[in-house]
């Protein structure tokens, strides 16, 4: 075999025992988030128009838009962060922020007041 | 002749990060035959063409796959655009090309390790992942995400980098080429690696082109061959060296996705310098109506795109070839007469993605 070492790892092996880790200790030390991060979408309720474009754009149906009530629903176990509700959104009411929401052990759904359109006569 | 006795591999194995099933028939310790059968973690996600609007979709195809998000929502997009006859601003499609070669460092990178822990070598394999994660770490600044990345849209892509992103991959690259130094080394050249995989799994050219080899396997075995030449996004743009070997035994493929990675540097950084102002997408008005295959080169190789649109938000037909799906024929094949010690290595030097395979 040509070109053939021995020990070729060793140096970076003794360098790694004495470097700090690579990994976050988590959850001892908290988690950093980009300013990207998709973390889970939020909502600026006085601006809904409950227009229902978010609900008819998200690919898993996480999004209820209940226009009589006037209130936005949001599945958090279904939603998968794409994006997509943020995109649509005419009055750009809806972002994505970092941060994820906090583990449950049942699923729930959260519902937020919107600012309707009045009903058409 | 010895006696005959098959011996099942897989689907759970801890060498395989996904699940295939080999029946290895084996005389001794060689291997004879080897049947393989896949269907474990089919999905569906094909037929859901039929019920998601084509915009909504490239979520969806950036599903398929975990490794390969960024490049399946770029083909599906490609595809659809070319039915729309959209032509993507010259941003968008640079920015597209930056995330599928970084896209293309992390595969190969997770696929180093995968290999060094097949063989065995712990800190090998650690070391690959550490490099990976600031790759994965520029994924989370500049999309959001790690994995998947959600910022192909069709008509561009939905998110810009301002010039302290770009300056910020740059830099990183920069440290990632010198850290990058002592692997290669290793990979190339450490005593332990080159007794594993020299000469082992050898898969002569004549064969890999008669089984229909794609990516990286045909290149180790002397195939010039990469479908970045088509010149799709801003490849036509790059300088860009195709990578082979001639030897086609495991070392070579090693050897070929050690050399891309730093070709995909290279490639990164020659974006970044060229990247012009702009537009990053345009508004897609109107529905898809026709048919059109789209080729793009994925980590594990060429990856075929087919979508029929009919007038309306939902497509008829989705239908995506992936490069794992050509590289079995050429496993099976390079299975017969290898030791069943190698055989795990064997398998992982395909680079198989099984969930692309059956999706």
């Amino acid at each position: 075999m040509d070109n053939v070492k021995f020990l070729t790892f060793a140096r970076t092996a003794i360098k790694n025992m004495f470097s700090k880790p690579a990994t976050v200790g988590y959850p001892y030390e908290p988690a950093k988030f980009t300013q990207r991060s998709r973390g889970h979408v939020e909502i600026a309720g006085d601006q809904c128009i409950c227009c229902g474009m978010c609900m008819r754009s998200c690919p898993p149906g996480a999004i209820l838009v209940d226009r009589k009530a006037g209130t936005w629903t949001i599945n958090r176990f279904d939603c998968v962060q794409c994006g997509s509700c943020v995109s649509v959104c005419p009055k750009k009411c809806l972002s994505i922020v970092p941060g994820y929401t906090s583990p449950q052990n049942h699923m729930e759904s959260e519902t937020f007041k919107a600012s309707p359109l009045p009903a058409k006569h | 002749m010895a006696k005959r006795s098959i011996v099942p591999f897989g689907p759970q194995h801890p060498v395989l990060p996904e699940p295939v099933h080999l029946d290895l028939v084996l005389e001794d310790e060689v291997v004879v035959e080897a049947i393989p059968s896949i269907g474990f973690i089919h999905r569906g996600l094909e037929k859901l063409v039929e019920k998601k609007d084509f915009k909504q979709y490239v979520y969806i195809a950036e599903r398929v796959c975990g490794i390969c998000s960024c490049g399946h929502g770029m083909g599906y997009c490609e595809a659809v655009e070319n039915v729309m006859g959209i032509q993507v601003p010259r941003r968008g499609a640079y920015l597209r090309t930056i995330w599928e070669e970084m896209s293309r460092v992390h595969s190969h990178l997770l696929w180093l390790g995968l290999l060094a822990d097949a063989m065995g070598f712990e800190s090998l394999f650690m070391e690959s992942w550490r490099l990976r994660e600031k790759i994965l770490d520029m994924f989370d600044a500049t999309t959001g995400g790690r994995i998947i990345f959600s910022v192909m849209c069709v008509g561009g892509v939905s998110k810009d980098m301002d010039s302290s992103m770009l300056k910020g991959i740059s830099d990183t690259i920069k440290t990632m080429e010198e850290e990058f130094v002592p692997i290669m080394e290793t990979f190339l050249r450490d005593y332990s690696v080159q007794a594993r995989l020299k000469g082992v799994g050898v898969l002569p050219l004549k064969q890999a082109r008669l089984l229909g080899a794609v990516g990286p396997m045909l290149r180790a075995s002397g195939e010039e061959y990469d479908c970045r030449r088509l010149g799709y996004e801003a490849y036509n743009d790059l300088d860009l060296q195709i990578i082979t070997s001639t030897e086609g035994d495991c070392y070579a493929r090693c050897e070929v996705r050690l050399k891309e990675i730093l070709q995909s540097f290279s490639l990164i950084r020659q974006a970044i310098d060229k990247i012009p102002q702009g537009d990053i997408n345009i508004p897609v008005k109107g529905n898809p109506s026709g048919e059109y295959f789209a080729r793009i080169e994925q980590p594990r190789g060429e990856a075929i795109y087919y979508i029929k649109g009919n007038g309306t938000k939902f497509l008829d037909r989705f239908r995506l070839r992936t490069p794992t799906t050509s590289n079995i024929p050429p496993m099976v094949e390079m299975l017969k007469g290898c030791q069943m010690a190698d055989v795990p290595l064997l398998i992982l030097t395909i680079d198989p993605c099984i969930s692309c395979t059956e999706r």
